[in-house]
């Protein structure tokens, strides 16, 4: 399948890009990696792509204060690699390394995969479990989104359809992993949990147990109350609506989700 | 129409596309270079791997239009004048290859892979190939053979 056709354009700047957005239907393109399947499926049939992937001032990592800040477009490989993130934030590239395969990371970038906000998507379990800072920029110029408000929905963010992410913004953590289980190598995650030790709290995140990322507040309450990592994952299921489809049953989610929380705080 | 200008296999070309056509299509069917192959056509199987600029790309997952500026090599471009490509030596060496319609994704990724890493562990090689599929059950051979033109400096 090829998609349907549209018109390009390509943004010289964020600015731009934002001026471009006002057209009919228009839609971002970064990478590609999560919105070209969905265009040659025809899931999607935006009048016009605006092709943000040359905005290569938006492709760093650097510390900000108490904070790192990502620049949307920096790509999953950079990800992997980064110096800052490996010693501040290893949590982001331990997910980064299990989206997809290397040449999907040489082209996905953490703002599309984000604002893609595929409900099985990695990075932004890691994002909400951090609580990151998601800033975006529009007409009106620029605003900052907390994590816990960007995952409106399957594939639904806060974004208003003139607004692109350019930066997420994430706290240094003590320490942090991404645990992963899909059916094959290269698959969407099937169940994927966050889990990390900020400021001597424990936050844990849950891909694939709900319509968006989930938080398993349950589990940081007890670990908060000084339960074992056993007792506490035990609370994994709650608040959570896990999908039955063709890689696992809700069920067989259900007690996954369980085990690999266990497990992540054993690693914590 | 959209206008290109692009290098493959250190050629330079200047093309009209229409922004819909895939990096694949447009290397297969307006330049003619039709070793690289089209699998899955969902941007699973990695018989379609290129590299830009250097890194491994899946080419029908890819928009001809997103290449523009920058340097393509396919299967094509890898073999000098003085021969196979190394690792294109050791597919052929180590018998990496049945059908061999794979064949030209995963000497790609392998490429992509030993630029990255020269001396790579064999789990290291397994997991960078994770995006490459193989029916005919040859990833034993195709470990190996990676392994090798690693050992001879590919």
């Amino acid at each position: 399948m090829i998609p349907a056709p549209f018109e390009y354009e390509r943004a010289g700047s964020v600015d731009h890009a934002v001026e471009l957005l006002a057209g009919d239907d228009a839609k971002l393109l970064a990478g590609g990696q999560s919105l070209i399947p969905v265009l040659r499926l025809r899931f999607a049939r935006p009048a016009t792509l605006v092709d943000v992937g040359r905005l290569d001032d938006l492709r760093y990592v650097r510390e900000d204060g108490d904070r790192i800040a990502i620049g949307a477009l920096t790509r999953h490989a950079e990800l992997v690699r980064d110096p800052v993130l490996a010693r501040h934030c290893a949590v982001i590239p331990h997910a980064a390394a299990h989206i997809g395969d290397p040449q999907v990371r040489h082209r996905g970038t953490i703002g599309g995969s984000v604002a893609h906000a595929d409900p099985a998507g990695d990075l932004g379990t890691v994002l909400l479990t951090l609580d990151a800072e998601l800033v975006a920029r529009g007409p009106g110029g620029e605003r900052t989104i907390p994590a816990s408000e960007f995952f409106t929905g399957p594939f639904q963010t806060a974004l208003a359809s003139q607004e692109m992410l350019t930066e997420i913004r994430v706290p240094a953590v003590e320490a942090g992993t991404y645990l992963k289980l899909a059916r094959r190598s290269a698959d969407w995650a099937t169940v994927g949990v966050a889990a990390a030790r900020v400021d001597g709290r424990v936050q844990v995140g849950l891909t694939s147990m709900g319509m968006t990322p989930l938080r398993a507040r349950g589990v940081e309450e007890s670990l908060a109350g000084g339960a074992s990592a056993a007792d506490a994952a035990a609370r994994t299921g709650e608040g959570t609506d896990p999908p039955g489809d063709v890689s696992a049953s809700s069920e067989y989610r259900a007690h996954l989700a369980g085990v690999l929380v266990r497990r992540a705080l054993e690693q914590l | 129409m959209t206008r290109i200008s692009l290098t493959v296999n250190g050629e330079s070309h200047e093309a009209e596309v229409e922004p819909r056509t895939l990096l694949v299509y447009f290397l297969r069917e307006q330049l003619g270079l039709k070793g690289t192959n089209v699998g899955c056509d969902t941007s699973s199987c990695g018989a379609c791997t290129v590299l830009v600029d250097g890194e491994s790309v899946k080419s029908c997952n890819q928009l001809a239009v997103q290449a523009d500026g920058c340097e393509v090599t396919t299967i094509e471009g890898l073999a000098g004048g003085g021969g196979l490509h190394p690792v294109q030596q050791a597919f052929h060496e180590k018998h990496a290859l049945q059908c061999g319609y794979c064949t030209p994704g995963f000497v790609m990724a392998s490429v992509s892979l030993l630029t990255e890493n020269p001396n790579p562990s064999e789990e290291e090689i397994r997991q960078a190939l994770e995006g490459n599929l193989c029916r005919c059950t040859g990833y034993h051979n195709i470990v190996e053979a990676v392994q090798a033109a690693a050992r001879a400096g590919a």
